[in-house]
């Protein structure tokens, strides 16, 4: 066992799968010399060469296009977008090829590639930084989206994901990147893509969030418990394939439900899940499924971040009014 | 700047007319888009030739008749999509040359990423006519190539693909494999960003990856003389650090001996190189559209005197190679080729709903085994 952040063990994880499967290499800006702008590929270039680890042209859509056809030709290409704000220009890339070519060729090819994003706010950082549009990944038919919230998941999900013979898109939460350190075996596991993770047991109320936000979220249960209300939380962690089976056996226990996430409310991915209790846990359901999100502004600067933060107390409100109703 | 065209070989470099030389009196910038002039060509258009081939006689005979069998091809598929049998096409009348060239010079597992007007070269290059109008009856299934075939499906969106030969070529490179990457593309697609970002990345990376455009004049209805101030197309080469050919893309030999020249310095470990091949779209850009509105037609009629067919046949013919009973039996076995491929691709079941759900991840999702219990039950 190791007491890691989020950002060494990703860091760990890639050299784990370098070490692993000489199929692997990493590209992506800045990844090399130094490190990638989080440091999450730190030492890696060194310890691995240089004709596995490459600096790129500043160009997403080289980036990702490259890596399509490197994952084609049978290798298993690492590449990183700096955040998800700029992963815009690799949009066409992703969409119409990653995506699609094994529906085109009917299995001949696939495209066993990842391609990690930093992505979230609350670090103060310049405009397109901070962005959470998980959901432009999540519509998309031939991606996975996974969106660890915790050192050890990020580690056995990222090595699941490099496994995985389709394409996953791994959303990194900035600001957990250092917030907490975990104990995690220090060793090449991986964590099934798909399934939720039931963090917490509980029986009145489920919060359910991903990424980032599951720490305000945990928060909340926190707050909560103090008054005697017993919270589920699930960290959904796969956005797609989403886990339904495993949401609505915990709403259909708890018949309450709270969605937390950063993303603006408007078409969030919020809306999905509570579309899918509505669908399948409506009888079961005490009280209306809320939604506690960003606001459907552009995500701000640095003196607004607060504003715009689902808070933990915007949390516990959402839940209190839910257990109230 | 002539240094590193020179590592196109050395017998070719006395024919490359040295066009990225500003200095060199070279025609307007005009004439240069548009024209013939200031390329690389072997057989003029009258069948005549400008310097000794390096093919054999023989060879010459095969790449005829690859023309010939693409050009029933061509003309068939208009024919079906007019009967509705197949889904809009993307002619290449008067292209078969630079497809059928640049496909002759590659070796059998190269790999290629085209386009949707390239199918005489990816059918010379590997992939079978029968799949090729599978997928055009409007089945992805069209898009699994035999194994051995390392051909990806040709490009619907325009200039997306390019960066995917530099991608392939370069897991090649670092496999340790001599196998390059052929991408062909249009000269529309010389404006998309990925043009650049693809030419940079091969250059960088030294990638094994022949950029082959083929210059038909028009992206859609856009003449080329408005698309780009840049002299050529393979001017541009130049700004990314490696070689870059005008070619006559209506001289299957000079296309053919350029792209070889290409993918030979690519195997060698030289890096890329883009070539342009100067045609002319004949027909439609696809069945949906009616170039009379964009072209006079005196342009069709200069280069039906061009044809690239004709210059072999009047080539052969010279030779004593070629007879009008010859070409009927080339037109008729051809004929009959397509005629089977189409039959067998008609004759192929409809394609499943479970085919459908099956085929969008290695292992079908549980959400997608929703939507098989679903479209199950209302007779999906």
């Amino acid at each position: 066992m190791a007491e890691l952040n989020l950002a060494q063990a990703v860091n760990g994880a890639l050299g784990m799968a370098l070490d692993n499967d000489e199929r692997v290499v990493l590209l992506g800006e800045d990844i090399g010399r130094t490190g990638g702008v989080f440091r999450i590929t730190d030492g890696l270039r060194d310890r691995f060469g240089e004709n596995r680890v490459f600096d790129t042209p500043v160009a997403e859509s080289g980036i990702v296009g490259a890596a399509f056809g490197m994952a084609v030709a049978g290798m298993r290409p690492v590449a990183e977008i700096q955040f998800l704000g700029f992963s815009y220009p690799a949009y066409d890339q992703v969409v119409n090829h990653v995506a699609r070519i094994r529906n085109r060729t009917n299995h001949r090819f696939g495209a066993p590639m990842v391609i990690r994003i930093p992505f979230g706010g609350g670090i103060g950082a310049a405009e397109h930084h901070s962005e959470s549009t998980e959901v432009i990944y999540a519509h998309i038919p031939g991606l996975k989206v996974v969106v660890p919230s915790t050192p050890r998941d990020a580690r056995g999900l990222l090595l699941a994901a490099i496994e995985d013979p389709d394409p996953v898109i791994f959303l990194e939460p900035i600001r957990l990147y250092r917030a907490v350190k975990e104990d995690i075996p220090d060793i090449y596991y991986t964590v099934g893509i798909g399934p939720v993770r039931v963090e917490r047991q509980g029986e009145d109320i489920t919060l359910i969030s991903w990424g980032a936000m599951m720490k305000e979220t945990r928060a909340a249960a926190g707050v909560l418990e103090e008054d005697d209300v017993s919270v589920e939380v699930i960290d959904v962690r796969t956005l797609s394939p989403l886990d339904r089976e495993g949401i609505v056996a915990s709403v259909q226990k708890t018949g309450r439900a709270v969605i937390v996430h950063e993303a603006p409310l408007t078409a969030g991915f919020g809306a999905e899940i509570a579309a899918t209790i509505s669908e399948q846990a409506l009888y079961s359901l005490q009280a209306p499924v809320r939604r506690v999100t960003g606001w459907d502004t552009v995500f701000p600067l640095k003196r607004s971040e607060a504003h715009y933060l689902p808070s933990v107390d915007r949390i516990v409100s959402a839940a209190r009014a839910t257990l109230e109703d | 700047m002539s240094s590193r065209r020179s590592g196109l070989g050395r017998g070719l470099e006395a024919l490359i007319p040295t066009n990225l030389d500003a200095t060199s009196g070279l025609p307007t910038r005009q004439n240069q888009a548009n024209g013939e002039d200031q390329m690389f060509g072997l057989i003029n258009p009258e069948g005549t030739v400008r310097d000794r081939l390096p093919v054999t006689l023989e060879e010459m005979k095969a790449l005829y008749a690859d023309m010939v069998e693409a050009r029933v091809y061509d003309t068939k598929s208009i024919a079906m999509q007019r009967q509705g049998r197949l889904a809009t096409y993307a002619p290449f009348h008067g292209q078969e040359a630079a497809q059928i060239g640049a496909a002759a010079a590659l070796r059998e597992d190269d790999w290629v990423a085209a386009t949707y007007r390239d199918a005489a070269l990816n059918w010379r290059a590997g992939y079978p006519w029968e799949l090729l109008i599978l997928g055009r009856t409007g089945d992805e299934r069209g898009g699994q190539v035999p194994e051995g075939v390392n051909i990806l499906p040709p490009s619907i969106t325009v200039g997306g693909h390019m960066i995917h030969a530099v991608g392939l070529a370069w897991a090649e490179k670092l496999s340790g494999t001599d196998r390059i990457a052929l991408t062909s593309f249009g000269d529309g697609a010389t404006s998309e960003g990925d043009f650049h970002e693809a030419m940079n990345f091969a250059a960088v990376y030294q990638t094994p990856t022949v950029f082959f455009c083929q210059n038909n004049g028009y992206a859609i209805s856009y003449p080329i003389s408005e698309q780009t101030r840049s002299e050529s197309i393979a001017i541009k080469a130049d700004a990314y650090g490696m070689p870059g050919v005008r070619v006559d893309g209506n001289d299957v030999v000079a296309v053919l001996v350029a792209v070889r020249e290409a993918a030979s310095l690519a195997r060698s470990g030289g890096g890329p190189s883009l070539i342009e091949a100067v045609t002319y779209r004949m027909g439609p850009h696809t069945t949906a559209d009616d170039p009379t509105r964009y072209r006079d037609e005196s342009e069709g009629a200069e280069w039906e005197a061009k044809d690239p067919l004709t210059r072999v046949r009047n080539l052969l013919e010279r030779q004593g190679a070629w007879t009008q009973d010859w070409q009927d039996e080339l037109e008729t076995q051809a004929s009959e080729t397509i005629e089977k491929a189409v039959e067998w691709a008609e004759a192929v079941p409809e394609p499943t709903f479970e085919e459908m759900i099956n085929r969008v991840f290695a292992e079908p999702t549980p959400p997608l085994l929703d939507h098989w219990e679903e479209g199950r039950k209302h007779g999906v």
